[in-house]
C-alpha cells in the first residue's frame, strides 16, 4: 500500500514540474525547453525567500510562481514573440538557448552546491496507518496536485478565456478577426505556464535538490510526461504521470535490478500503442 | 518514355550532383586548417568525428524528416564495439570501423520499426527511450564495458601499418578527415540519386509517395538504417581516437547536443551539419577557454543570438545572404 | 628623513629586480589543471582550484625559485575525448610539464596513457577509482581512493555493535566498489549483510528503497550515492519515515558529508557516522591556518577535502620541485615525488613509493553542530592507511 501511495505522491511530483510545459508546448504549441530553467528559477526564489527573507513555506510558493511569471512575461514580450511562427527545431535551439545562459547565471549566483530547504514541522513527518505510511508533504503534493489539475481543466475548457485560447492557438487570424486580443491571451498563457514551472520548481526543491544543473537535468521527465500524456491535455498529464510514478517506484520497490529501465520501457510502450504527440498536430499547420 | 526524355528530365538533378567550386574550397578548409593550428589537432580530429555523426543526423532527420533524440545510441554503440574490439586484441581501426558500422546499422534496422510509427514528438520520445535503455544496459554491464569507470585497456594498432597514433594527433586527423570525406561524398551521392530524392519526397508530402509507387515504410527504415550506421562509425572514431570510451557516449546529452548543433548549421543540407559543428565546437572550445566556469553563458547567448537572426541555421542565413547579392547560394 | 625613506624604497626595488632578474634566467613552470569548472560537477572544480590557488598564493606564486602559471580547462565532468584534448593541447600547446586535477574517475583514465606518451607527472586530486594510479606510471594521487575511505567505516561499525548492515549504493562503477569493499571488510569481520540495493543513478525518488530499509530493520545503513540531490533527499526521506528513529543508523563514505553538502541536507544530518580524510574541524594548526587562509581568500564557500586535495597537490609538486631543484623532467620528478611525505591540514601523509598512491590516517568521524554550523566531528580514525583496494 504505502508502495502505491509513494507512487501516487512520485507521479504527482512529476505531474507538478511538468504541468506548465504542458501548457506551453500543449496549448501554445510552442517548444518551451527552458521550462527547466524557469522551474529552476522558481526553485532559486523559493529557496531564498524561505532563508534569507524568513518569508514562510506556504508563502513562499505562491511568490516563487507569481515572481517567476513576471520574468516569464518579460521573456514573453522581448524574445519568445518573435518565435511563434518559427519551426519547432528553431524553438529548441532557442529555449535550449535560454537553458545554457540559466545554468551559468544559477552557478554564477547561487554556487554549483545544492540549495538547503527546510519544510515547516507541520509538513514533516508521516501519518502511520496500518499497512500504510503516507509522509505528510507528499500527501501535500497530491492534493495541490489534483487541484491544479482540476482548476486548469476546467479553465481551459470552461471558461471563456480557455475558448479564447484555443481559438488563437488553432487559428490566430480567425481568432483576430473574432476581436479576440490574440497577443494578449498568448502573453497571459504563457504567464500561466512559467507560474506554473515556477511553483512547481519551489515544491520540487524538496525532493529533486537545487542546483544550477536543474535546467536540463529533469528535461527527460518533463517531455516523457507531455509525449505521453498528449497534446495539451492536462487530464492526459496527469494520469500519464500517475502511471508513471506508480510504475517507476513500484519497479525500483520490486525489482531495483531493472528499476533504471522502468520509466523509458513504459514510455516506450505507451507510445508505441499510442502514439498520438504534439508535433504531428503542427503537421498540419 | 525514351531514354533521351528520361535524361533530359532528369538533368537539373544531374546538375545539382555536380561539385562546385565553393565546395572544394570548402575541403581545403581543413587541410590549411592543419598548418595553421598545428597545435589543436585533437580538437580539429574532434571536429571531424562531430561533423560526421552530424551528418548521419541530417540524413535521418534533414533528409527523411525523421526527429530523434536518441541518436547517440548508434554513436555510443559504433563507439563501444570499436572499444571492445581494440580491448580484446583486434586493434586494427578500419576493422573496428565496420564492424561498428555493422552493428550500428543492425540496431537501427530493428529500431526503425519502433520509430516509423507515430508523428514527431513520439518519434523523439521513442528514440530518447531506446537510447536512455542503451545507456542504462551499458551501466549495467559494467564488467564489460566499465561503466562510468570506461572501458580500459583499448590498443589501437598502427593504421594501415605504418601510421602510428602520435601524441600530437597527426594520424588520428588525418584519418576522421579521410573517413569524414569519404562518407561525405558517398552520401552525397546517395542524396542526389533517385532514392535520395524519393526520401526528399516523403518528407514534404508523405501522403502522395505512396501514389507515385515510393515504399514510404521501406525507404525510411533504409535511410534510418544507413544514418544509425554513419553514427556507428563516427562512434568508433571516437573511440579510437581517444583510446577510451565511457557511458557519456550514450548520455541524452550528447544527442541532444547534436540535434542543437544540425539545427544551428541546418538540416536538411549536407553542408548544414558540417557547418553547424564547425561552428558549435569552436564557439564552445574558445568560450570555454575564455571562461572555464561561465563559458555556457556566451554559448547560450550565441545560440538565441542565431536563432534570432538567423532563422534555419547557418545555412539558412547564408543562403539568405547569398540570395540577396544574387549569387548562386544554394550550396545543397 | 624623506630622503631615507627614498633611498629604502630604491633598495627595495633594485633588491626586487635582482630577484626576478635570477627568476627569469630560469623558465615559469606551466602547471596545467583539467576540472570540471562547469556542469553538474562544478563545485569540485571550483574547490580543488580553490585549494590549489591558495597554496600559489601563500608561496607567492614560486615554487624552488621558478615563477608558476596555472592553466585551469574545464572539461565539464564526465566527458573523457575533452579531458583528453585538454591534456594534449595543454602538453602540446602550452608546454605544461605537470598535468594536474581530474575530477572524476574516467577523465583520469582518458589521460593516463597520453602522461605515459609525453612522460609528464600527473597529480591525480580526486579521481577516486583504485586503479588509476596503474595505469601510468606518471600517476601521483594526493586524494583518496575509494576502497581506502570505505573500509574504515566497515571496521568501525564491526566493532561498535553494528552487525546487520542493510548496503545501499547507486548502481554505477563506484557504487559497486564501495559496496564491494564495504562487504569485503564487514563480512570478514563477522558482519552480516541483510539486505543490498543498487538504486539507478538517474533517481528522483528514492522513495522505494527508503521504504525497503524500514521493511528490513537493520541495525544500519551503508550509504554510497553520487553527491548531490540524491544523497540530500535520502538524507531527508531517512527522518522523514521515522528510519532513525526506528534505531537504524546511517554509515557512509565521509564524502556523502562533505562540507560543500552539509548545509543542503540541515539538521537531518545530525548523527550519521562516516569516514574520510579531512574535515574543516580537524584539530591541528595547520588546519587553523588552512581554513583562516581559506575563509578569508573565499568567504563564500567552506573548505572541504576536495580544496584540501587542490592544495596538498600543489604542496606535493613544491616540495618535489624543491627536492630536484626546480627540474620537472618527467623521470627525475617521479623519482623525487615517491616517497615524499609531509604534513597536510588533514594530518601526516605520504606518496606510497610503491603505489605512487596516497597514504593518510582515515578518521571516523560523527556529524555534529559545532558552533552553529554542521561539522564532521573525528572521534576515531585508522592511522597511515594504505588503499586496501591495491592488495
Amino acid at each position: 500500500m504505502t508502495v502505491i501511495f509513494d507512487g501516487i505522491a512520485s507521479g504527482m511530483l512529476l505531474f507538478l514540474i511538468s504541468v506548465g510545459l504542458s501548457v506551453t508546448l500543449g496549448l501554445m504549441n510552442f517548444v518551451n525547453l527552458a521550462h527547466g530553467a524557469f522551474a529552476m528559477l522558481g526553485g532559486y526564489i523559493g529557496v531564498t525567500l524561505l532563508n534569507h527573507a524568513g518569508v514562510p513555506f506556504l508563502a513562499a510558493l505562491p511568490l516563487a510562481a507569481v515572481a517567476t511569471a513576471l520574468v516569464g512575461v518579460l521573456f514573453e514580450r522581448t524574445l519568445y514573440r518573435r518565435l511563434y511562427g518559427a519551426t519547432h527545431l528553431d524553438q529548441v535551439l532557442f529555449s535550449i538557448g535560454l537553458v545554457f545562459m540559466s545554468i551559468s547565471t544559477a552557478h554564477y549566483f547561487f554556487g554549483a552546491q545544492q540549495q538547503p530547504l527546510t519544510l515547516p514541522d507541520f509538513l514533516q513527518g508521516q501519518i502511520n496507518l496500518p499497512g500504510l505510511d503516507i509522509g505528510i508533504y507528499r500527501l501535500f503534493l497530491v492534493i495541490l496536485g489534483l487541484a491544479i489539475a482540476i482548476g486548469l481543466q476546467r479553465m481551459v475548457s470552461g471558461t471563456r478565456f480557455g475558448a479564447q485560447l484555443r481559438a488563437s492557438v488553432d487559428n490566430p487570424r480567425a481568432a483576430r478577426g473574432m476581436g479576440i486580443n490574440v497577443e494578449r491571451i498568448f502573453t497571459l498563457t504563457f504567464a500561466l505556464g512559467t507560474a506554473l514551472a515556477g511553483l512547481g520548481g519551489a515544491l520540487g526543491v524538496e525532493m529533486l535538490g537545487l542546483d544550477p544543473t536543474f535546467a536540463v537535468k529533469y528535461i527527460v521527465y518533463f517531455l516523457i510526461v507531455v509525449a505521453v500524456g498528449g497534446s495539451g491535455n492536462i487530464k492526459g498529464s496527469l494520469v500519464a504521470s500517475l502511471i508513471l510514478g506508480i510504475f517507476d517506484v513500484a519497479g525500483k520497490y520490486y525489482v531495483p535490478e531493472i528499476g533504471a529501465f522502468v520509466i523509458y520501457a513504459v514510455m516506450v510502450a505507451m507510445l508505441i500503442f499510442r502514439p498520438q504527440g504534439l508535433f504531428g498536430r503542427a503537421a498540419s499547420r | 518514355m525514351t531514354t533521351l526524355a528520361l535524361q533530359a528530365g532528369l538533368a537539373p538533378v544531374r546538375r545539382a550532383d555536380h561539385w562546385r567550386p565553393a565546395e572544394l574550397v570548402f575541403w581545403l578548409l581543413p587541410v590549411a586548417a592543419y598548418f595553421i593550428f598545428p597545435d589543436n589537432l585533437v580538437l580539429l580530429t574532434q571536429i571531424a568525428i562531430t561533423a560526421l555523426f552530424c551528418l548521419s543526423l541530417d540524413l535521418i532527420l534533414g533528409y527523411a524528416g525523421i526527429v530523434s533524440l536518441g541518436h547517440a545510441a548508434f554513436f555510443g554503440l559504433g563507439a563501444y564495439a570499436a572499444g571492445l574490439l581494440a580491448a580484446h586484441g583486434f586493434g586494427d581501426p578500419l576493422l573496428g570501423l565496420g564492424v561498428a558500422a555493422v552493428v550500428a546499422a543492425a540496431l537501427g534496422f530493428v529500431t526503425s520499426l519502433l520509430v516509423l510509427r507515430g508523428a514527431d514528438l513520439t518519434r523523439l520520445m521513442v528514440t530518447l527511450g531506446v537510447a536512455m535503455m542503451l545507456y542504462e544496459l551499458a551501466n549495467k554491464l559494467t564488467p564489460i564495458t566499465g561503466g562510468v569507470d570506461g572501458l580500459q585497456g583499448i590498443e589501437v594498432l598502427p593504421l594501415l601499418g605504418p601510421f602510428e597514433f602520435d601524441l600530437y594527433g597527426k594520424t588520428a586527423f588525418w584519418y576522421a578527415l579521410a573517413v569524414l570525406f569519404v562518407l561525405f561524398w558517398v552520401a552525397r551521392r546517395i542524396v542526389h540519386s533517385p532514392f535520395g530524392l524519393s526520401l526528399k519526397g516523403i518528407r514534404l508530402n508523405v501522403g502522395r509517395m505512396p501514389a507515385l509507387g515510393t515504399p514510404v515504410n521501406a525507404r525510411l527504415a533504409a535511410v534510418y538504417t544507413l544514418g544509425a550506421a554513419y553514427a556507428g562509425i563516427a562512434g568508433a572514431l571516437l573511440a579510437q581516437t581517444t583510446q577510451f570510451v565511457a557511458l557519456d557516449v550514450l548520455s541524452f546529452n550528447r544527442s541532444a547536443e547534436l540535434l542543437l548543433i544540425l539545427v544551428l548549421g541546418g538540416s536538411g543540407s549536407l553542408y548544414g551539419a558540417l557547418i553547424g559543428t564547425i561552428v558549435f565546437m569552436s564557439a564552445h572550445h574558445l568560450l570555454s577557454e575564455l571562461n572555464p566556469q561561465y563559458w555556457q553563458f556566451w554559448l547560450g547567448a550565441l545560440l538565441v543570438v542565431i536563432v534570432l537572426f538567423a532563422r534555419d541555421g547557418v545555412m539558412g542565413g547564408l543562403r539568405r545572404i547569398g540570395a540577396r547579392f544574387g549569387a548562386n547560394g544554394g550550396t545543397k | 628623513m624623506e630622503f631615507r625613506k627614498h633611498f629604502a624604497l630604491l633598495a627595495v626595488a633594485l633588491g626586487a629586480s635582482v630577484v626576478s632578474l635570477s627568476v627569469a634566467a630560469v623558465e615559469p613552470l606551466k602547471i596545467g589543471m583539467i576540472l570540471p569548472m562547469s556542469g553538474p560537477f562544478a563545485s569540485y572544480g571550483k574547490q580543488i582550484e580553490h585549494g590549489a590557488r591558495l597554496y600559489l598564493q601563500e608561496h607567492n606564486n614560486t615554487f624552488a625559485g621558478r615563477k608558476v602559471e596555472l592553466i585551469v580547462k574545464d572539461d565539464t565532468g564526465v566527458a573523457p575525448e575533452i579531458s583528453k584534448r585538454a591534456a594534449q593541447e595543454l602538453v602540446v600547446k602550452d608546454k605544461v610539464e605537470i598535468l594536474a586535477g581530474f575530477g572524476l574517475t574516467p577523465s583520469a583514465f582518458a589521460v593516463a596513457p597520453l602522461a605515459t606518451q609525453a612522460k609528464t607527472p600527473m597529480v591525480v586530486m580526486n579521481a577516486a577509482s583504485s586503479s588509476i594510479t596503474t595505469k601510468s606510471d606518471y600517476v601521483l594521487r594526493v586524494s583518496h581512493t575509494l576502497p581506502q575511505i570505505t573500509a574504515p567505516i566497515a571496521s568501525w561499525a564491526l566493532k561498535n555493535n553494528i552487525k546487520k548492515v542493510f548496503t545501499l549504493v547507486a548502481d554505477y562503477g563506484p557504487g559497486h566498489d564501495a559496496e564491494t569493499q564495504f562487504k569485503k571488510t564487514f563480512t570478514a569481520g563477522g558482519g552480516e549483510i541483510v539486505g543490498e540495493v543498487r538504486t539507478p543513478v538517474k533517481s528522483p525518488d528514492l522513495a522505494p528503497f527508503l521504504q525497503k530499509i524500514k521493511d528490513v530493520k537493520p541495525d544500519a545503513v551503508f550509504l554510497f550515492l553520487p553527491p548531490g540531490e540524491q544523497t540530500v533527499g535520502f538524507i531527508k526521506g531517512f527522518a522523514e519515515r521515522g528510519l532513525a528513529k526506528a534505531g537504524i543508523r546511517i554509515i557512509a563514505t565521509g564524502d556523502l558529508t562533505e562540507e560543500d553538502q552539509l548545509d543542503a541536507m540541515g539538521d537531518n544530518a545530525l548523527g550519521i557516522i562516516n569516514s574520510l580524510q579531512y574535515s574543516e574541524v580537524h584539530n591541528s594548526p595547520e588546519n587553523k591556518a588552512y581554513t583562516a587562509a581559506y575563509y578569508k581568500a573565499y568567504p563564500k564557500d567552506r573548505p572541504n577535502y576536495m580544496s584540501v586535495s587542490g592544495y596538498d597537490g600543489m604542496q606535493l609538486i613544491a616540495k618535489t620541485l624543491e627536492k630536484t631543484g626546480g627540474d620537472a623532467n618527467g623521470a627525475k620528478f617521479m623519482a623525487a615525488a615517491k616517497g615524499m611525505a609531509w604534513v597536510s591540514p588533514r594530518g601526516a601523509i605520504s606518496i606510497d613509493a610503491e603505489t605512487r598512491d596516497i597514504v593518510q590516517t582515515i578518521y571516523v568521524r560523527k556529524v555534529e553542530k559545532v558552533g552553529g554550523k554542521l561539522q564532521n566531528v573525528e572521534f576515531d580514525q585508522i592511522a597511515n592507511f594504505k588503499d586496501p583496494g591495491k592488495q
